[in-house]
This record gives C-alpha cells, sequence and structure tokens, in this order.
C-alpha cells in the first residue's frame, strides 16, 4: 500500500491519468458543440472505433502519425456528413439515429479490422515531446524536471492540442457569431429562424465539428495504446456524452470530468498492478467510472438546465 | 392622391391541412399610419403576417413594398425589404444577452468574431431615441415581460424597419406598459414608420389606429376608421352578429366561504419573498378578482393554490379539506378547476392532439373506460361536445394542439376545467389574446359556474374584466393584498392607484 504513495509514483501516475483523459476531453469537447447547437449525437462512441481503426491503419502502412491523425479527423467528418443529412436535413430522430451510427462504427471497426490486419499488430506508439524527431532535444531536460517534467511536459502533441481546446471552444461558443448562432439555436431555434439564422447550417457544422472530434479521440486512443481491438474503446464516447452533461455544457467542467476519469483509470490500473485491488475485484473496480457518471448526473445533472432545444429538430412548419 | 403604399399584398390565399387560414386576403399600408388588422381567434391575423414575414410561402397571391413585387421567402428576405416583426410569442433566446439577441443573424463588423460593444452602443442609442430603456448587456430571462417586449422592438429598429408588425403585442402588458408602447409606436409613426397592429382589446385598437380592417375565416369582411366606429360595431364586424361587452350577472347569495387562504407566504423562483402573509376567503357563489400588475406575487399564489408550489408558511383550505401543500392530485381531487396563466407550459401539452388534451385531467374517469382500455368513442364524442360549446376552433379533434391559434388553446383549457364540475376555479388571466366573441362566452361561463354556487378567484390584469366580473376585488402589490373592495364601491382610479402601490 505504502509503495502507492511515494511521490514520484503519484506523480506518474498523474501523468497517466492526463494521457488517459485525452480522448475523453477531445470527445466530450465535439459533443458539446454539437448538445449546445441543440445535437445530441449517441454515436460518439462509433465514430471514435472507426476513428481509431482508421488512425491505426494508417500508421500501421505508413508508419506516420500525422497520416494517423488525418485518417482519424476524415473519418470523423464522414461520418458528421451522414449523421448530419440525416439527423438535420432529414428530421430523423437524434437518439435512435445515433444509436445506429454507434452499430455501425462498432460493427465496420471490426469487419475492417478483421478482413484488412486479422491479428493485432501493434504500432509505432504516439511520441512524447522530448521524443519528437526534430525539436526532441529541446524538450529533453524540462521532462527531467521534478514534478511539472511528468505533469506537464512527458505528454504527446495531441495530448496539449486537446488541452488548448478547452479556452479554443470557450472562445468559439462565446465570442464568435458562429458561436453565438449555436446557442440560439440550441436554446430557442425559432427566434434564430426568425432572425436569418439558418438553424440547419449552424447545427450541421455543430455536428462535424463534434464529429470530426470524436474521430480524432479514437485517432488519440489508439494511437496512444499502438494497437486496435474489437470495440477498443469499450463505451469511452459514451461516457464522453454523459460528461457534456455532468459538465453542464461548460468547456471547463467538461474538461474537469475528463480528467476525473483519467485518475480513476490510471489509479485503477496502477492499484490493479501493485496487487492494491486483488485480482478477482477488479471486474468490480473496472465499473467505477459508470458508478461514479451515475451518480453524477443524478447529483449534478438534474440541477443545471441544458440546451432548451436539445433533440428536439426544427421545421418552420 | 393616390400614393403608392408602403406595403400592399394582393389576393393572399393559404391552406394548411383542413384549414383555410387566408381567403383572398388583400390588404395594405402605408408610410406613417397604423393599420389595425382586428379578427376572432383563428381569423388568420398570424398566418397572414408570417407570409408577410417570409416564415410561411401564400398559396397565391404577391406582396408589394414601395410598389414593386416582393419575393419574400425567409425572414431573411423580408428584414431585407425592412421589415420587422414582433411576433406573439416572444422570439427571443432566453440564455443569451439582450446585445447577442439583437446582433443574431447580422454580419459583425469584426468578422467571425462578435461585435457587441458595437451593438451595445447602438442600442443605447435607439433606447434613447425612444425612450426604451434596457440594459444591452444583461441575459433576457432576467427581464420583465415588459421589458423583453422593449427588446423586440429594438430588433426591429436596429434593422431599420420601415413597416413594423406586432402581433398582439399588449396581450402581457400592463396597462401603464401599454400607454409607454404607444407613444413609442407614434413617435416612430411620425418619423415614417408604417406599423400593422394587431390586439383583441377594442379601446386600444380604436385609440392607437389610423385604418383597421377585420378578417373573419380567413376573409376580409370589412374595413373603417375609429371615427366611424365604436366598440361594439367593431365586435359586431368581427364575430358576425350582436355581442355583449359586460355579462349580465344574476344577483346571487353569497354562501360559505369555499377556498380559504391563511397567512400563506410564498417564495419565488429567486428565493425572494413573492407572496407575503395573503389571507383571503372565497365564498360559494361569488367570484372575486385580483387586480395588480404582473409580478407581484399573483403567479406565485396561483401555483400554491394549485399545489404546484410549496408554501413556506400559511394554510390553504377548500371547504373542510386542508390543502396546503397538497399535490395537485389531491388539490383536484377536492373539486378544484385551474386555468393557468401560461397555457401552452402548464396549461396543455402541445405535442398532445386536442382531443388529448380534452382529457387530460379525467382520463382515470371510468366513463372513459372499457375494462382496462379507452373507449375511444365515448372519448370522441366527449371531445367533440366540449369543443362545439365553446367554439374551439380546430380542423379536427387529432390536430395537434400547438397549431392551434393563440386563443384556440385558451379556449380548449377552458373547456376542459369548466367541464369537470368543480366547486372553485382559479382562473388566470382567462381571456388575454381571445377575441371578444370567446371572451363573453368565458365570462358567460364563470357567471353561470357562479351561479351554480361555484366559488371563482380570478386573476386579471384587465381591469374592464375584473369591474364587469368581480363582487370583490382584492389589489396585489409586491406580494402582499393591499386592500379588498366590494365591487360597487370600487372606481377604476382607486384600482388604479393601489396597483401601482399607492
Ligand atoms: N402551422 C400551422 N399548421 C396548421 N394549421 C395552422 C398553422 N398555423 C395556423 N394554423 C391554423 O390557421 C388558422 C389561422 O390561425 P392564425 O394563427 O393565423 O389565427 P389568428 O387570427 O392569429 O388567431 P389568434 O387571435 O388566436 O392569434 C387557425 O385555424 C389555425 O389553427
Ligand atoms: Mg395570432
Amino acid at each position: 500500500m505504502s509503495e502507492f504513495f511515494t511521490v514520484s509514483v503519484i506523480f506518474a501516475t498523474l501523468s497517466t491519468s492526463i494521457r488517459f483523459a485525452v480522448p475523453y476531453l477531445f470527445a466530450a469537447l465535439g459533443e458539446t458543440v454539437g448538445q449546445r447547437s441543440g445535437v445530441l449525437n449517441l454515436g460518439v462512441d462509433g465514430i471514435m472505433l472507426l476513428g481509431g481503426f482508421g488512425a491505426y491503419y494508417a500508421v500501421l502502412e505508413t508508419d506516420s502519425h500525422i497520416l494517423g491523425v488525418i485518417a482519424g479527423l476524415a473519418v470523423g467528418l464522414l461520418m458528421g456528413l451522414v449523421y448530419g443529412v440525416v439527423t438535420v436535413f432529414l428530421h430523423a430522430k437524434q437518439g435512435i439515429s445515433g444509436i445506429g451510427i454507434f452499430l455501425f462504427g462498432l460493427g465496420f471497426s471490426d469487419l475492417l479490422f478483421q478482413e484488412l490486419v486479422g491479428t493485432p499488430l501493434p504500432i509505432r506508439p504516439l511520441p512524447r515531446l522530448d521524443q519528437l524527431p526534430a525539436v526532441g532535444g529541446i524538450f529533453e531536460p524540462l521532462v527531467e524536471l521534478p514534478v511539472v517534467g511528468p505533469l506537464i511536459f512527458d505528454h504527446d502533441l495531441l495530448t496539449f492540442l486537446a488541452f488548448l481546446l478547452v479556452p479554443a471552444v470557450t472562445w468559439l461558443l462565446r465570442k464568435t457569431t458562429f458561436g453565438m448562432n449555436v446557442r440560439a439555436v440550441g436554446e430557442n431555434p425559432q427566434a434564430a429562424d426568425s432572425l436569418g439564422v439558418s438553424v440547419a447550417r449552424t447545427r450541421f457544422i455543430s455536428i462535424l465539428i463534434g464529429s470530426t472530434l470524436a474521430g480524432l479521440a479514437g485517432a488519440t486512443l489508439s494511437m496512444q495504446l499502438a494497437i486496435f481491438q474489437q470495440n477498443l474503446t469499450n463505451g469511452i464516447g459514451f461516457i464522453a456524452v454523459a460528461l457534456v452533461y455532468f459538465g453542464a455544457w461548460q468547456p471547463r467542467w467538461v474538461m474537469a470530468g475528463a480528467l476525473l476519469y483519467g485518475i480513476v483509470t490510471a489509479t485503477r490500473i496502477r492499484w490493479q498492478s501493485l496487487d492494491i485491488i486483488p485480482q478477482g475485484a477488479s471486474d468490480v473496480a473496472a465499473m467505477a467510472p459508470a458508478v461514479i457518471t451515475i451518480l453524477a448526473l443524478v447529483l449534478l445533472a438534474s440541477r443545471v438546465r441544458g440546451p432548451a432545444a436539445l433533440t428536439r429538430p426544427f421545421s418552420r412548419h | 392622391m393616390e400614393r403608392t403604399p408602403l406595403l400592399s399584398m394582393h389576393n393572399i390565399t393559404k391552406t394548411f391541412p383542413g384549414v383555410l387560414a387566408n381567403d383572398d386576403v388583400s390588404f395594405d399600408v402605408h408610410s406613417g399610419e397604423v393599420h389595425t388588422l382586428l379578427g376572432e381567434n383563428g381569423a388568420g391575423k398570424s398566418t397572414l403576417m408570417k407570409i408577410l414575414f417570409g416564415l410561411y410561402q401564400p398559396d397565391s397571391g404577391e406582396i408589394r413594398l414601395r410598389g414593386e413585387i416582393a419575393a419574400i421567402d425567409s425572414p431573411t428576405s423580408a428584414i431585407e425589404h425592412r421589415v420587422g416583426m414582433v411576433h406573439q410569442h416572444f422570439m427571443l433566446v432566453p440564455t443569451l444577452t439582450v446585445a447577442e439577441n439583437v446582433a443574431l443573424g447580422l454580419p459583425s463588423a469584426r468578422g467571425f468574431r462578435t461585435d457587441l460593444d458595437a451593438v451595445s452602443e447602438r442600442i443605447l442609442e435607439i433606447s434613447n431615441q425612444y425612450g426604451l430603456a434596457v440594459d444591452p448587456g444583461i441575459e433576457i430571462w432576467k427581464l420583465s415581460v415588459g421589458e423583453r417586449q422593449r427588446v423586440e422592438i429594438i430588433k426591429a429598429l436596429y434593422r431599420d424597419a420601415e413597416l413594423l408588425v406586432l402581433d398582439e403585442p399588449t396581450a402581457v402588458l400592463t396597462p401603464q406598459e401599454v400607454d409607454d408602447l404607444f407613444v413609442i409606436l407614434r413617435q416612430m409613426t411620425n418619423d415614417g414608420t408604417g406599423i400593422i397592429f394587431i390586439s383583441h382589446k377594442l379601446h386600444e385598437v380604436l385609440e392607437l389606429s389610423d385604418r383597421i380592417t377585420v378578417l373573419r375565416n380567413g376573409a376580409v369582411t370589412g374595413s373603417t376608421t375609429p371615427a366611424e366606429s365604436d366598440r361594439q360595431q367593431l365586435a359586431e364586424m368581427m364575430v358576425g352578429r350582436e355581442v355583449k361587452l359586460a355579462p349580465d350577472k344574476p344577483a346571487v347569495d353569497r354562501g360559505p366561504a369555499r377556498l380559504q387562504l391563511r397567512n400563506v407566504s410564498v417564495k419565488g423562483d429567486r428565493g425572494t419573498v413573492a407572496v407575503d402573509d395573503v389571507s383571503l376567503d372565497v365564498h360559494a357563489g361569488e367570484i372575486v378578482g385580483i387586480a395588480g400588475v404582473s409580478g407581484n406575487g399573483q403567479r406565485e399564489l396561483a401555483e400554491t393554490i394549485a399545489g404546484l408550489r410549496n408554501a413556506q408558511g400559511g394554510s390553504v383550505r377548500i371547504d373542510s379539506t386542508d390543502l396546503t401543500n397538497a399535490s395537485p392530485a389531491e388539490v383536484r381531487a377536492a373539486g378544484f378547476a385551474y386555468v393557468p396563466e401560461e397555457r401552452m407550459k402548464d396549461g396543455a401539452v402541445g405535442e398532445f392532439e386536442v382531443s388529448e388534451n380534452l382529457l387530460l385531467i379525467n382520463h382515470g374517469d371510468p366513463q372513459f373506460r372499457k375494462g382496462p382500455l379507452f373507449d375511444f368513442a365515448k372519448i370522441r364524442a366527449h371531445s367533440q361536445r366540449l369543443v362545439d360549446q365553446f367554439s374551439v376552433k380546430t380542423p379536427t379533434l387529432d390536430t395537434p394542439t400547438s397549431t392551434l391559434s393563440g386563443g384556440n388553446i385558451q379556449k380548449l383549457i377552458m373547456a376542459r376545467e369548466l367541464d369537470s364540475s368543480p366547486t372553485v376555479i382559479l382562473a388566470a388571466q382567462p381571456t388575454r389574446g381571445v377575441d371578444i366573441g370567446a371572451a363573453e362566452y368565458i365570462h358567460s361561463q364563470l357567471v353561470q359556474q357562479r351561479s351554480d354556487g361555484v366559488a371563482i378567484l380570478m386573476v386579471s390584469e384587465d381591469l374592464d374584466e375584473i369591474l364587469g366580473l368581480a363582487d370583490r376585488i382584492a389589489v396585489m402589490f409586491d406580494g402582499k393584498i393591499v386592500t379588498v373592495i366590494e365591487r360597487e364601491s370600487a372606481t377604476r382610479e382607486a384600482l388604479g392607484l393601489a396597483m401601482a402601490g399607492g
């Protein structure tokens, strides 16, 4: 037990937590934008799986993480186009359409994996800052620093990007005309429409942002783990949707939720490896995230009000 | 002197499934005039205005602005043609600020980034020019109804509207706010703006209008001016028959107190005291009117009686049953009927069909059952009877309630509540947004219930309604009942003074 509480172990765990938080963060930030515009996307997990496979396969074939990221983004965008057309232009119900996207992503990512890869071959893991080809040398001393080294510098670039997106999404929602339109169509689409704001276009773009980020979340996951397998996400995408409620539709609180998940996951893995949690109980421990989600939703989400038009299709007549 | 009208609409026809909403309507407005559209609920006023604003497309007919044919296919193109509209139901985003609501849909001087400082500045200019005081940085949900109305007008002025449509702008305003609004509208017409005004309150129509056009069943039935007509005539033009503007009230003996409020105190939504130590009895066979400017605790008091809000102190009784903080079901079981102020939020389910809403409070009644199932034949007969009796204008019994016109939704709720054979009725703003003919009917029904020994508590901002119906009048101000007056000794002036807290 005491082993866990040595300072270095604690910082190493926190460092892992931050990395684990990244897929949650990308996916939940994207879903925040979508939900603020009034669209719930339950397909996030499926998009993550496809984006994750896309990135894994790109890296497997080309050994380029940049192409991996691009593959993840492209798959996300494509899935967003489908979901957007179905829900915004064809007025399909959001709940069931999202489930459809999830099931498609779950099945199709596995099919592609079986057909194109078969046996799970590991890929080159995502490099940390100090392992980057050109600039790695600059970061080497920084990673060695106590405390801030493991916490801040011992990460890959995508981790930085994810956390930079928090203020960026806040800015987008608060300070831009697009963000204002997003908030308006999520709250009172009739009012926005009566002033000439295109509800359909605003929601469509918000969906694209959300699903592109979901694709990136999946890419990050498979490249961080350097592997792909059936149902790699194991529900991360659904938890990301819950995190948006948990975070009261505010990027900074969504980030807090993502970090909490990172910490829970990292701690569980660490405790298991240190045998603090007996092997027999590890399945129970694996449920911790679900339990926390439910508790948080019951305690927190019932108190804040989300976008008033969330899940409501809009049409003029 | 044939001036080209600012707006002319020619032979507009619009149908909805089962409804001819506009039937070959022609209508024009000149710069600098107020042209009023008058008509019963469902006559097609809002529809005509939504066509003008590009929200609906007409089946046939054309719109000309300043003499030129205008193809208005969306609100954007209406705004480009300098048409502004204040909708019957506010079109504001409650979580956005005033400035954001005004800026929505307009290009920003800073491109992708919003330019709310400049917007706020311009709002302040407009509000100074027209005396429309409002803080650009405040969120809409924090504003009173009157202030929201001002924001709607500012939205139109900000877009340089030359033609302003106001669809029942006064329905939710206090008398003082109506006076203020009229001053602003007059100032706008003096500056050359053309205004289309819609209201069911005839004295307002006579006061403000230059011309009046009457619609009935979607078609124009006549035009007149305030100089050539009076309330009685306007009412008859609208309804097509003689209308009694004040109900006959037979003398009824006041029975025992049925609804008893004792020292009731209630907190409002923001945690402050909304109802402060209110005591009041309503007796069998009497109508007690609660007069007062809205926002002085009437809504909270009504919700407390109805079981929708808990009292912090005091008691509520109906006959001998203590109903303090009881559930709505318990209160209803004691014979209570409730016509809420917010009809769409608290009174009816918009997505439900008309017949479902009519059944909302008595779907458990065995007479509508066949074993465990609904007896749909009975339900339809019951719904049809209510719809006919209260002349609810609806294409079918299965029409979604949210597509009915505002006044017809109100009639539907009235029909359901009055039909439940209550012993106590609480009616909040029972004829708000309701046309003259329907108001007459609702009033006569309330008087009928009174004759049958029902105790009626009526909350209304409309002094005519209070003076016409109430036997006793309680004035509410700042959460307290400041005075209770017998109808015979009440004057409009004294009530006005008490309502203002004097
Ligand atoms: N979107 C719609 N779908 C179907 N029917 C509609 C729709 N909008 C209006 N109607 C019908 O058209 C008719 C005219 O409605 P409209 O709202 O124009 O009446 P109004 O004169 O404004 O009445 P009110 O005084 O009650 O506001 C009504 O019978 C209404 O039920
Ligand atoms: Mg109307």
